[in-house]
């Protein structure tokens, strides 16, 4: 490999959002035209009015709104509707505000059984609180994978004790289901597709992320740390998920972290430590079931990321998966070029795929101290060799032949 | 004191060539509005006059015995109406305490209003003048009603339990107003001196988005006031009785107690949509921008605090600035570019595309604008282009 790969990922994703730019709607948005335009009001004072356990329950119907719904610093609100495909919140006719519905410092806040649909930005945030409970939510882009679709589905950030469940999250431009600088979280049985990332812990301590269902989307289940925030994040368990077939092309924004992951990537842990990815089901991803890599990677310069920020990914455990196809055909052609110098015409790329970055500073007499490791069992490895340019990508299976202890489960107060 | 000479004798042409044909002025229910100012210590009056802030008399809306109007050195943009900011303490409360940087320290019953209002254009009630001079029409005590259409009046009130904000939008008669805790939008025509026009879908905020600025630390949650700090009231204002620095008012009149004198006082660059600027003129002025429309989020305990962008004063202008900082959570808010600010390239910044663009998701503010600030674009642009640098 002659060229740097992350400039070879950088331009290629700036490629493919000037071709989905080309190519803004794949379907019909739902059709809104006797849908109920009065409910804004009635919601909108019942956002207002609602006081320390409140509960707002929103009947069956389609409800337009033409501005976002925001409650804030209301403690024990419930929004509850009559089911995620019976209680629907359109914003199709939005004019303004960044959300959908914007939760700011709301403790104890539980949401459940409706769906928020066509946002311009983010469907559904909640920033700041304890307690937050999303239960068969549906966050939608009715018109199907498009670069001008909302940035996030389902999106706590700065939240301790969160729960996602039985819930649903379709065409996000950049996460379905996001959980940002939190603490404490699990993310179960939910389902995330056509999405650019399917599921994404980022910046966060101590996430369970089981029983999900992840496909069609360009990454299915990601594990990030970014720089410059207030809090690094670790330790993550992502286990009993189904992550099949996140194929799609990448219809993120240009320069947005996601923007730089690979069509047909199942689960990708970047700059992140203490991930345990156990039991999963993962199949058919075409670039790569399983990724594991560094910030340097994801094509930034190094000059706006604060010094201490750790870009390695350390104290990765992979087990007892089952991997099945993937890696047949993968997004950047540098990898297409690798894929078929490494293994044939009709060869794939391992089930693990490492970008090779590590903290040299770390190694003792030449070796990464066991538990820092990168221990991959049931799996073959590839080290892409990203600190050398690329130059001797190689099969290192035998290198991650180590285990480490496993993660406690996470435990949620309610 | 120049620019202020010169936009009296710009309003004065203007307000000739408009005259009163915006349409829509009823004669106004002026008993409604005789009330003294009061202090409600609970509740949402259904009506702005009943706070006794201001009266109505001879067509123009004149401000209370003992309430003081005060302007911002630079203010934030809010789709380029002009602002009236009054405060009042009640009688005999002891006045605000001061604070180097942050919020004065005001007596709980302290009342502040701020009014958005455009000068009239001529052709019907919805089109309103692009005016720069931030007192137009404002006499220091008096604002023509005759030559302005008010669009909202926002209360803050510090009660026993903490600030509460409280909007008012105003009717289509220009005399009387009604409480709009849940917004509204009002759709304008914004024409330019030039004749140029643009469509303004101004947006009352409701009560809760109040909080999404209001709120600058998320740990105790409480809605304060952004404007009233030192450095932003540290400036001369025309006032009825002449030209004044505030800080020295403020202190004068029992509103302010303690702090340093002005010129030894924090103080933000005047600003006021003045181009083009240089050397330091341009710094103080960029940052001084940045600090009133973007620090009451972006700094550590702010709304904007997830993205790890931190933009008060004090912060230096690094990574965290914005300086070659890759995105957190952007989506379609970083335009295509990379970083925040890559230094000497203005078109390369997410900073200035965020501040361009005025689709909801990917705007800055978030809130509060439907069309972008020229003036500040080719601000916050100049002084991006003056960096040294590259990414």
């Amino acid at each position: 490999m002659t060229q740097h790969w992350r400039v070879a990922l950088a331009a290629l994703s700036a490629a493919f959002i000037v071709q989905a730019c080309g190519q803004q709607q794949t379907g019909d948005q739902r059709d809104i035209s006797g849908a109920d335009r009065a409910y804004q009001q009635v919601l909108l004072e019942a956002l207002l009015d609602a006081e320390a356990g409140s509960v707002i329950e929103i009947p069956a119907g389609v409800f337009v709104f033409d501005r976002g719904l925001s409650l804030s610093n209301v403690d024990g609100v419930t929004i509850r509707g009559a089911g995620m495909d019976e209680t629907i919140l359109s914003f199709q006719e939005q004019r303004a505000g960044a959300e959908g519905l914007l939760v700011t410092g709301s403790n104890n806040f539980t949401i459940e059984d409706l769906a928020i649909e066509d946002t311009i930005g983010d469907a559904l945030k909640i920033t700041g609180g304890e307690n937050v409970i999303i239960r068969r939510v549906r966050t939608e882009w009715t018109r199907g994978v498009s670069t001008d679709n909302g940035a996030y589905g389902i999106y706590p950030v700065l939240t301790r004790n969160v729960l996602i469940e039985e819930s649903v999250a379709i065409g996000a431009s950049d996460a379905g289901i996001y959980v940002g600088q939190s603490d404490n979280i699990v993310v179960r049985n939910n389902r995330a597709e056509y999405n650019v990332a399917g599921i994404e812990i980022e910046n966060s301590m101590d996430a369970d992320v089981y029983g999900n269902v992840a496909t069609n989307n360009t990454g299915g289940i990601l594990i990030f740390n970014m720089p410059n925030l207030p809090r690094p994040g670790q330790g993550t368990r992502v286990f009993d998920n189904d992550v099949y077939e996140n194929n799609t092309r990448n219809f993120g924004h240009a320069g947005t972290p996601v923007a730089s992951v690979p069509a047909g990537t199942g689960i990708l842990v970047n700059s992140n430590d203490d991930v345990e990815i156990f039991n999963n089901r993962v199949s058919r991803n075409r670039t790569a079931n399983v990724i594991i890599s560094s910030l340097h990677s994801a094509g930034y310069s190094d000059l706006g990321v604060e010094a201490d920020f750790d870009p390695y990914p350390e104290r990765i455990y992979v087990h007892s998966n089952t991997f099945e196809g993937g890696g047949n055909n993968p997004d950047p052609l540098e990898l297409q070029a690798l894929r078929i110098a490494m293994f044939g015409p009709t060869g794939r790329i391992p089930d693990v795929l490492w970008d090779g970055y590590y903290d040299a500073d770390k190694l003792v007499d030449g070796e990464m101290p066991a538990e820092l490791r990168i221990c991959v069992s049931g799996a073959e490895v590839l080290n892409a060799d990203g600190p050398n340019g690329y130059a001797s990508p190689r099969v290192v299976t035998a290198d991650h032949a180590c285990s480490h202890d496993p993660r406690p489960a996470v435990e949620l107060p309610f | 004191m120049m620019m202020r000479a010169l936009y009296a004798a710009l309003g004065a042409l203007a307000l000739a060539a408009c005259g009163n044909d915006g349409g829509r002025l009823e004669p106004a229910d002026t008993a409604a509005w005789q009330v003294a100012p009061a202090f409600h210590a609970s509740g949402n009056p259904a009506t702005l006059e009943e706070w006794g802030q201001f009266r109505i008399e001879d067509g123009a809306l004149v401000l209370a015995e003992g309430v003081v109007p005060y302007g911002l050195n630079t203010a934030l943009f809010s789709d380029y109406a002009l602002k009236l900011r009054t405060v009042w303490l009640p009688e005999g409360a002891d006045p605000a305490s001061w604070d180097d940087g942050e919020v004065f320290g005001f007596p709980v019953g302290t009342v502040i209003t701020k009014t958005f209002y455009y000068p009239r254009s001529s052709g019907g009630f919805e089109r309103v003048a692009l005016e720069h001079d931030p007192d137009a029409h404002f006499d220091g005590h008096a604002l023509d009603l005759s030559a302005v259409r008010v669009i909202e009046t926002r209360v803050l009130v510090h009660r026993e339990e903490g600030w509460a904000a409280i909007p008012y939008a105003w009717n289509d008669d220009q005399g009387s107003t009604r409480l709009a805790r849940a917004g509204a939008f009002v759709d304008l025509t914004l024409i330019a001196a030039a004749g140029r026009t643009q469509a303004l879908s101004y947006q009352i905020p409701d009560v809760n988005q109040c909080a999404q600025c209001h709120v600058t630390n998320a740990g105790d949650a409480q809605i304060r006031p952004i404007g009233p700090r030192a450095r932003h009231l540290n400036g001369t204002y025309p006032y009825a009785h002449g030209e004044q620095n505030q800080l020295a008012y403020w202190r004068e009149a029992g509103l302010l107690a303690g702090g340093p004198e002005p010129v030894a006082a924090p103080r933000n660059a005047v600003w006021h949509g003045e181009m083009p600027l240089g050397g330091l003129a341009l710094d103080a002025a960029a940052r001084a921008y940045i600090d009133i429309n973007c620090a009451h989020c972006h700094s550590r305990t702010g709304h904007a605090r997830t993205s790890g962008l931190f933009l008060e004063p004090a912060d230096p202008v690094g990574a965290s600035f914005g300086l070659c900082k890759p995105p957190i959570a952007a989506g379609r808010g970083t335009g295509n570019r990379l970083y925040s600010i890559v230094p000497g390239d203005s078109d390369a910044s997410i900073f200035v595309f965020r501040m361009v663009t005025s689709r909801p998701d990917a705007m800055m503010p978030e809130i509060g604008r439907s069309v972008a600030h020229a003036e500040g674009v080719a601000l916050i642009a100049q002084w991006i282009d003056a960096m040294a640098g590259g990414c």
